[in-house]
């Protein structure tokens, strides 16, 4: 049975150059790194040292506080690399790829029998844990809590994302695999949602709830239909997966054997092929950018899509989360009268001589240029148009400037991510960081509440 | 041509290095920006960005007050010869181009409302470029709607240093104190209004200052009239303008009040172009036709007699109120202003209501100048916070009704999932 969400607030942000829906297998990294930012929060403690040899899926690290939870190297191969930032932070791990790879397999889980500690506990052991992330506080899920519900978006509205549809192709006994032990760390329901028109493997499973989504981005954001399907209140927990990591968790669960393989879209205007290529977690991007080629010297890489994903660099590597990696030209350079003359090659939520209204289905070719300078609060009204939930965002967003804990529960940033605020950040007239405002708020929300 | 602008381009690249980190950083970074958006990226979050910022958004407030200015211009020459024609007792017989769109006609405007736009802008800029260097933050757009406002909300003939003092004081009470642009809780230019008023209320209240050289002349053989509508329908007289002349604008008044019809241009492009509310706008017409009404009712019903001070506008048909004064203006330009109007879209309903309401009853109340949105607004710009506060306290009502069913299970640590239990809070 399936229930719809129609979303009308929001805004599309039609890109140049998404991926088209054609795989190719990206040569082998001879690096792979694993990014500890990736994992908000996190405190590591290291497993093994530098120069050991690890196997695929053998643990390189554990949380410290929570000596269960394991993160397991993506390939076979020698810790080459532990670097540290201020106060020994540890920044991201090296490993280099052995020619033969050697796989750790653990021994393959019968989840109709598992129990709930025996999911928890091959999940935690065999590094697939970490896919799973919780709300309040955005972080990666404490085992321990007994989640109200388990969301999974398979919808995808973020611009130039990679499709869940495509990525999730032929992988339906993994996603089953995967829902059939989810299903049973919540005493709640597992909720997945799935295009309007989609043909997703999604929603042929069993033991879901699942949910129709149309509408336009922030649709496809998991936090937007967890306020719909389900809003979390003071006090509870939900856990959420990205649909992608499901078949790394039923792979898992099948085999034994952690295979951090993906299809990653490589998308953005200065890409000339856009496509999917086959990875691995942790690869290094330039892999497969320079098999799809690039149009410009000037271009950033992204780590995720153009909304919330984080700065890279073609030598920089694919995120744990990540499997978009978009690539957009830099915008470093001056315009004149940029402010007065009338935009036809922006995309604008105004019409204040802003003329992307006229054509909602052009795609555009956007830079990383901030179109103005960085101002207070001024406008009002704005963020509500696309922002879709039962929350007031400026209100919210103050709160957390001003440090007012009260005031943050009351407006309800328990339920949010920061990912939901990436479009009010897109369309902010004073260019006011959002993402990092409310990533601060719920930093210190957990500090202050836990 | 292009190889001129890039080197033009890259001189003044250079020359925002040589100022950075100094004094004036703030001063030349106001110049550099005004010709060339910046050349900033994003660095995390969001990487691409809506094509708006804080100085289109104002500009654009100002194309919808251009319009209104010109008319100005030529209405303001337009109001004086009509005012001398009478004096003499052969009245101008108008005609929209041979009486009215006149070389004469704009000259008078040149002399007279250039010199308040420069005055405004001047003192105004120059104060904001002050407190940007001292407090070393970028200047903000602000003023630039504001310093187009005040020059169409003041009188004709308000003497220049007036308003240089007018505006010294709204900018730096009404806005810097509190931080400037998006901190301010009065709208600077109603604050300098307001502050015109009080200050100088012999000389705003009078019924000269409407018309050039009707100050002058007064007392001469030359006198001329410079009574306003309302003015006229205060002292219970009748008016001799027909409504079309109301409408359009063809009246003594406020420099850029005058025409309801270009006002609502402005309006309609400020909606569609999605800058100003327009729920303010809306709710705020509402307004002052219910309490226009009700002041009709109130006529009707024969509680008040025609010898009541009152009787010349409590019997002003309701829906005329919307076309005299500043009634529309206000509603259009100086309401909607997001800083200080009402945040939440719920909000912006009942802060335009009582601002229409209230500006139509300080109208025919206000024994000593019978105009209302001024002081309605900066009145609901107080109270536009408390609006919000009950209105996010709706929301937050709701959440917290919600969590009282929150479905809250235990942590495993806590309890063993066979004595699981579903708790209430």
């Amino acid at each position: 049975m399936s229930k719809d969400i129609r979303i009308k607030k929001g805004l599309n942000i039609n890109l140049v150059g998404a991926a088209e829906q054609t795989t190719s297998t990206a040569v082998l990294s001879n690096v792979y790194a694993i990014h500890l930012n990736d994992f908000h929060g996190l405190t590591p403690k290291m497993l093994i040292k530098e120069g050991a040899e690890v196997k695929a899926g053998e643990p390189l690290f554990y949380n410290k506080n929570k000596e269960e939870m394991k993160f397991v190297s993506p390939v076979s191969g020698e810790l080459v690399e532990i670097n540290r930032g201020a106060r020994r932070r540890i920044l991201n791990l090296k490993i280099l790829a052995d020619k033969e790879q050697a796989q750790l397999t653990h021994q393959p889980l019968n989840v109709e029998k598992a129990s709930k500690e025996d999911i928890k506990a091959y999940l935690l052991e065999g590094g697939c844990w970490p896919f799973i992330k919780q709300r309040p506080y955005d972080i990666i899920a404490n085992p321990d809590a007994n989640p109200k519900a388990i969301f999974i978006s398979g919808y995808t509205t973020a611009p130039l994302a990679a499709q869940a549809d495509y990525v999730l192709q032929g992988k339906e006994s993994e996603l089953q695999a995967a829902i059939h032990a989810l299903a049973k760390l919540t005493p709640g329901k597992v909720h997945v949602s799935v295009g309007e028109a989609s043909n997703s493997p999604l929603a042929g499973l069993s033991g879901i709830e699942l949910h129709k989504v149309s509408g336009p981005h922030p649709a496809g954001l998991v936090g937007t239909q967890i306020n719909k399907i389900d809003p979390i209140n003071k006090g509870e927990t939900v856990w959420t997966v990205a649909p992608q990591d499901l078949i790394i968790i039923g792979e898992f669960l099948l085999t034994g054997k952690f295979n951090p393989e993906r299809l990653v879209a490589l998308a953005g205007s200065s890409v000339k092929t856009p496509k999917y290529y086959k990875t691995k977690i942790g690869a290094e991007i330039s892999t497969f950018l320079y098999a799809s080629g690039v149009n410009e010297d000037n271009f950033r890489v992204i780590n995720g899509d153009v909304l919330t994903g984080l700065k890279s660099r073609p030598d920089g590597h694919l995120g744990f989360y990540n499997n978009t990696v978009s690539v957009i030209p830099e915008g470093d350079d001056y315009e004149f009268f940029g402010w007065n003359k009338p935009v036809f090659d922006k995309i604008s939520a105004t019409r204040a001589l802003t003329f992307s209204w006229l054509q909602p289905n052009k795609k555009y070719d956007l830079t990383t240029n901030t179109n103005g300078e960085h101002r207070a609060f001024v406008v009002t009204g704005m963020y509500e148009k696309v922002f879709p939930m039962d929350i007031y965002p400026l209100q919210l967003l103050k709160a957390c400037m001003v440090n007012d804990i009260d005031e943050m529960e009351q407006l309800g940033l328990y339920e949010v991510a920061p990912e939901d605020f990436s479009l009010t950040e897109f369309v902010c007239v004073s260019k006011q960081p959002h993402q990092k405002i409310i990533r601060e708020g719920l930093d210190l929300l957990y500090k202050e509440i836990g | 041509m292009k190889d001129k602008r890039l080197t033009f381009k890259k001189r003044l690249h250079i020359l925002k290095h040589h100022y950075r980190d100094k004094k004036m950083a703030p001063a030349f970074n106001a110049l550099h920006t005004f010709l060339f958006t910046p050349d900033e990226t994003t660095h995390s979050g969001s990487h691409v960005r809506a094509a708006d910022d804080l100085k289109r958004t104002m500009n654009t407030v100002i194309m919808a007050l251009l319009p209104v200015l010109v008319f100005a211009m030529f209405n303001a020459g337009y109001q004086h010869y009509a005012a001398v024609a009478a004096a003499n007792g052969e009245p101008l017989q108008f005609s929209l181009w041979d009486t009215f769109l006149t070389w004469d006609n704009f000259y008078i405007g040149l002399i007279k409302v250039l010199p308040l736009l420069v005055v405004s802008y001047g003192v105004g800029l120059l104060v904001e470029f002050i407190f940007a260097v001292i407090k070393g933050h970028e200047v903000e757009e602000g003023y630039l709607v504001t310093g187009m406002l005040v020059p169409l909300i003041v009188p004709i003939d308000t003497p220049l240093w007036m308003l240089a003092v007018s505006v010294v004081f709204g900018v730096v009470i009404g806005k810097e104190v509190f931080g400037g642009t998006g901190m301010n809780i009065l709208n600077p230019a109603l604050t300098i209004r307001a502050f015109l008023f009080f200050a100088y209320p012999t000389w705003m209240s009078g019924d000269k200052v409407w018309v050039y050289e009707a100050v002058e002349r007064a007392g001469t053989p030359d006198a001329i009239s410079g009574e306003t509508i309302l003015g006229s329908l205060a002292q219970n007289s009748d008016i001799s303008y027909s409504v079309s002349d109301m409408f359009f604008g063809f009246i003594p008044g406020s420099v850029g009040e005058t025409s309801t019809f270009l006002i609502l241009l402005g309006g309609l492009f400020l909606i569609f172009s999605k800058i100003a509310s327009w729920r303010i706008m809306v709710s705020a017409v509402v307004g002052a036709l219910v309490m226009g009404l009700i002041f009709n009712g109130v006529v009707d019903q024969g509680w008040i007699g025609e010898g009541s001070k009152f009787y010349g506008l409590m019997s002003f048909e309701f829906w005329k109120h919307l076309i005299v004064g500043g009634l529309a203006f206000g509603i259009v330009y100086m309401a909607t202003d997001p800083v200080t109007g009402s945040q939440t879209n719920r909000g912006k309903w009942i802060y335009g209501f009582f601002i229409g309401f209230i500006s139509v009853m300080i109208r025919v109340f206000n024994p000593a100048y019978p105009e209302g949105v001024f002081l309605a607004i900066l009145l609901m710009n107080v109270f536009a916070p408390t609006i919000d506060h009950y209105v996010v306290r709706g929301n937050v009502n709701r959440r917290l009704k919600r969590a009282k069913n929150a479905t809250v299970y235990p942590k495993d640590s806590e309890s063993k999932e066979s004595e699981l239990q579903v708790e209430t809070a």
